[in-house]
């Protein structure tokens, strides 16, 4: 392997990474949408690379799906939603602290999975090492969106992208047979139709997507239930 | 009789449960169901006695069922025959009285399909040859046998019951399972005699002897682990619960042999202490529970905890002695507790089914509400004077011979050399003096309020005579608690295989099987036939002198009436009254019991109280405080119950930064 090929692969990684980190301080639905597509037509090309380093026919298929589904139909499908729940223009608060406390735990992420990938795979080839630890990072990043935000859209777009992440690992190591690749391909799709049916259902009956309106909703009964469930602990349980 | 026809016959059985569960919709099935259970019990009831007699070679059979690679292995050794005969000969007695008592379940069709299901699992644990299937045919037997407690489920006692049972069940399956998984070692030895050759060392010996001490010990009964046994045994059906006790109880005694003596090898001093003192505890706690009960069938259950307690002082001794390498001694303990151990399989079914006669004929169990049945049902009340009599350890019957064998081991056995043995081996002595003294004042109780005096209720006046099959079950029981009382020698020769396989050494052939010489004759012996002769004799010869002496005809006057000719059952001594005195003795330290009179304020008309309290040390000490923590913890974790969906993801994220953190900081 040369070393272009290998510093064409490692860039196609981390750039999905590093989309990744965009993701995390994007507040416009839109402007995140678009990073999403962008994470996901450099995941097309990361897979297509990696098909033509590994002599892997098989991979370009699942580049090619990568490239409709994930870059093209799903986002366009995603604009189309946020426009019919008008909530295009909203800016987005991100849960608890600040962007730049997010983005700071999103780089320790990185450390983090860079650290442990490169202990843990130290006996793979340099290139799949890299590939994973990459991989894992942009799977962490997904997943501390998923957790910080509150709107359901951004929940879903942070869902997905944690999805690219799988994909990366799976192209990278030969691992994944092509028929799982394919069946995880379609079940994100009806994920993906699911949750949109949900959204709007959510909408429907809150006017809003923002989650913490189906916690309110659950409160009145979550509060009556725990002040209950604490008188009644110190007793003797007579049940058994 | 080789291994795979006894194996056909447990197949047979499952076939029957299955068909019976087809068919109970159409027709009543439970003469026929009940009579193939006792035909196939008697099979392979022939099969151990037959490996026992002819002392065959062990037989090993491997089916390419269960586990891969592993298969189902099956054995039949000495001690598998032994309790092969032990079960199958209680199966067949109570399927034969069940011919008759059968009849009276109000809903057979939740009783015939676990009946043989039950049977099988029982048969199935003794033969089991690896780990795998032990654990498979004891869940099992502990499944059905709860599907029969809750036969009658509309009852709310039983349901509490059956919550009990199950939980109790599950953690004795979970702690066996432990114990198998040291005794397989990191190699995965999971069949019995690879086991064998692999024996596990120091704590971890320890350990195994504790699991197996908490699994086979909380199905046997051991306090303070028989709650679930007097609260499940009497809400199955008479016949059932006479397996229950009778049969069920040696089968976990048998689990527990098989671990410590067959696998582990014995136990080191302190293990052979820790079985000798819970089997002390369990022998008097059982007993005074019993005292204190009121229920027949309650009462009959903590018996079995008592008399589990007595086996188990026997098993312990067998440890100890063995640890010190006196195998002759420890040859005695152990066929002391496994005489004892088909002694009370026979008095105690003979009683329940006698308890299952009485409730049928009287409709109840409480014994307040009984009274005067030797007069409306006196073949019953023959057998079960028989079987008080065995259990308390009465002479000429068999309860006395095996008992007089486990004080012969205490009392002759040499003075070990251990402190702390010094003084327990005598103490268990004492306590088992105790446990089998307080046995006879509680089976006085019983057939005194039960069948003695005059009726308390209606019911009790209008009982009749148990049916035809019953009888004849009782009576073969009560015949075989004469025999094995008269010719002890017998049993013991039978049991010589089973108990020089576990112990490496035996008792003394008894050439004619009538004298019964533990050591030696100088020091001890005991004859059956000649004090069963003897008091044949004397008691006729009183007879004869009474009649003669006496006068013509004997006179009938009114029971218990005190020369107060009261015409009130309720003037009669009461079960209470007889429990009163030993709950005042022991209850106060005990059970916490008290009584004080409440009287009322002057003026009112309300009536003066007699108020009596007693708490269980064992339930509301153990069992009330690890529910209410278990609750505790389950009302603080309910708070998961209501987070939002960003909190649950939070928390995967959260583990799993941890992991990886922890994987990061491990390389």
């Amino acid at each position: 392997m040369s070393v272009m090929d290998y510093s064409v692969a490692h860039m196609l990684a981390g750039a999905l990474m590093l989309a990744s980190l965009m993701m995390l301080y994007q507040k416009r639905l839109y402007a995140l949408i678009n990073i999403y597509a962008l994470q996901a037509f450099l995941l097309s090309l990361a897979v297509a690379w990696q098909a033509v380093l590994q002599h892997a026919p098989q991979l370009y298929i699942t580049a090619l799906i990568a490239l409709l589904f994930k870059a093209l139909l799903i986002p366009f499908a995603l604009h189309h939603i946020v426009i019919r729940l008008r909530i295009h223009r909203e800016i987005e608060t991100v849960a608890g602290t600040g962007t730049g406390t997010i983005m700071l735990v999103g780089m320790a992420l990185v450390a983090l999975s860079m650290d442990v990938m490169l202990k843990a795979a130290a006996n793979t080839a340099l290139l799949e090492r890299e590939d994973l630890a990459f991989a894992l990072a942009v799977l962490l990043l997904g997943l501390l969106m998923m957790v910080t935000r509150r709107n359901a859209v951004s929940q879903i777009i942070g869902f997905l992208s944690l999805e690219n992440g799988l994909i990366l690992a799976a192209a990278g190591t030969k691992g994944m047979p092509f028929m799982v690749e394919i069946s995880i391909a379609f079940s994100i799709l009806v994920a993906f139709i699911v949750i949109g049916l949900f959204l709007f259902r959510i909408r429907e009956r809150f006017d809003t997507v923002d989650l913490r309106a189906l916690d309110d909703f659950r409160g009145e009964r979550r509060l009556t239930e725990v002040s209950s469930g604490r008188s009644s602990c110190g007793n003797e349980g007579k049940t058994l | 009789m080789s291994i795979a026809a006894l194996l056909c016959c447990v197949a047979l059985l499952f076939v029957l449960s299955v068909m019976s569960a087809t068919t109970n919709r159409l027709f009543n099935a439970s003469i026929p169901v009940y009579a193939a259970c006792f035909v196939l019990s008697l099979i392979m009831l022939w099969g151990g006695i037959g490996h026992l007699l002819t002392s065959a070679a062990d037989m090993e059979m491997v089916l390419p069922i269960g586990l891969a690679w592993t298969g189902a292995h099956f054995k039949l050794d000495a001690l598998a025959a032994f309790f092969l005969v032990i079960v199958n000969l209680g199966v067949a007695a109570a399927s034969f009285y069940a011919l008759g008592y059968g009849r009276h379940e109000e809903a057979p069709h939740r009783v015939l399909p676990f009946y043989p299901a039950f049977i099988a699992a029982m048969n199935l644990v003794v033969l089991a040859g690896d780990a795998f299937t032990f654990l498979f045919a004891w869940e099992f037997m502990s499944l059905t046998s709860w599907a029969l407690v809750m036969a009658h489920h509309r009852e709310k006692e039983n349901l509490h019951a059956g919550y009990v049972y199950i939980v109790m069940a599950s953690f004795g399956t979970f702690m066996l399972l432990l114990a198998f998984a040291l005794l397989a070692g990191p190699h995965g030895h999971y069949v019995f005699s690879e086991m064998r050759h692999n024996p596990v060392l120091s704590w971890r010996a320890a350990l195994v002897l504790f699991l197996a001490l908490l699994g086979a010990g909380s199905k046997a009964g051991i306090y303070p682990l028989h709650v679930w046994l007097p609260l499940a045994h009497p809400a199955a059906p008479s016949h059932v619960s006479g397996l229950m006790s009778g049969v069920m109880t040696k089968v976990a005694v048998y689990g527990f042999i098989r671990i410590v003596f067959g696998l582990l090898g014995g136990s080191g001093e302190n293990g052979g202490m820790a079985v000798l003192t819970l089997g002390g505890i369990t022998a008097v706690m059982g007993v005074l529970y019993a005292l204190m009960q009121h229920d027949l069938k309650k009462l009959l259950a903590f018996s079995t905890v008592e008399n589990i307690g007595i086996i188990f002082i026997g098993l312990g001794l067998a440890l100890v002695f063995k640890t010190n390498g006196q195998d002759a001694f420890a040859a005695l303990a152990f066929t002391a507790a496994l005489f004892h151990v088909f002694n009370h399989s026979l008095f105690k079914s003979l009683l329940f089914f006698g308890a299952g006669a009485v409730q049928t004929a009287a409709q109840t169990r409480d014994m307040e509400r009984l009274g005067g049945l030797i007069h409306r049902m006196p073949q019953t009340a023959f057998v079960f004077l028989v079987g008080c009599a065995a259990i308390s350890a009465l002479l000429p019957f068999n309860g006395f011979a095996s008992e007089w064998l486990t004080f012969q081991a205490i009392i002759q056995g040499p003075v070990p050399s251990h402190w702390g043995l010094k003084m327990l081996v005598p103490a268990s002595g004492a306590m088992l003096a105790l446990a089998a003294a307080l046995a006879a004042a509680c089976f006085v109780k019983v057939y005194g309020i039960v069948f003695l005096g005059r009726p308390r209720t209606e019911k009790a006046k209008n009982a009749v005579e148990t049916d035809r099959f019953s009888l004849t079950a009782m009576f073969m029981l009560a015949l075989l608690c004469l025999l094995a009382g008269i010719f002890p020698g017998f049993v013991i020769n039978v049991l010589t295989p089973t108990v020089r396989e576990m112990t490496g050494a035996h008792m003394p052939h008894h050439a004619e099987g009538l004298t019964l010489v533990p050591v030696s004759a100088v020091r001890s012996s005991y004859n059956g036939l000649l004090v069963f002769a003897f008091m044949v004799f004397s008691a006729g010869l009183v007879a004869l002198l009474a009649r003669r002496l006496g006068g013509g005809t004997p006179r009938r006057a009114p029971a218990w009436d005190c020369g107060f000719p009261l015409e009130d059952p309720q003037t009669q001594y009461t079960a209470e009254s007889f429990a009163q005195p030993i709950r005042r003795v022991f209850g106060r330290s005990l059970f916490r019991a008290s009584e004080r009179v409440e009287m009322p304020p002057p003026g009112s008309s309300a009536p003066a109280r007699l108020v009596q309290e007693s708490h269980d040390a064992a339930w509301e000490g153990i069992y009330d405080r690890i529910s209410s923590r278990v609750f505790c913890v389950a009302e603080r974790m309910d708070r998961f119950q209501f987070l939002s969906i960003r909190h649950y993801l939070g928390i995967v994220f959260l583990s799993l930064i941890l992991l990886l953190g922890v994987l990061a900081l491990w390389f």
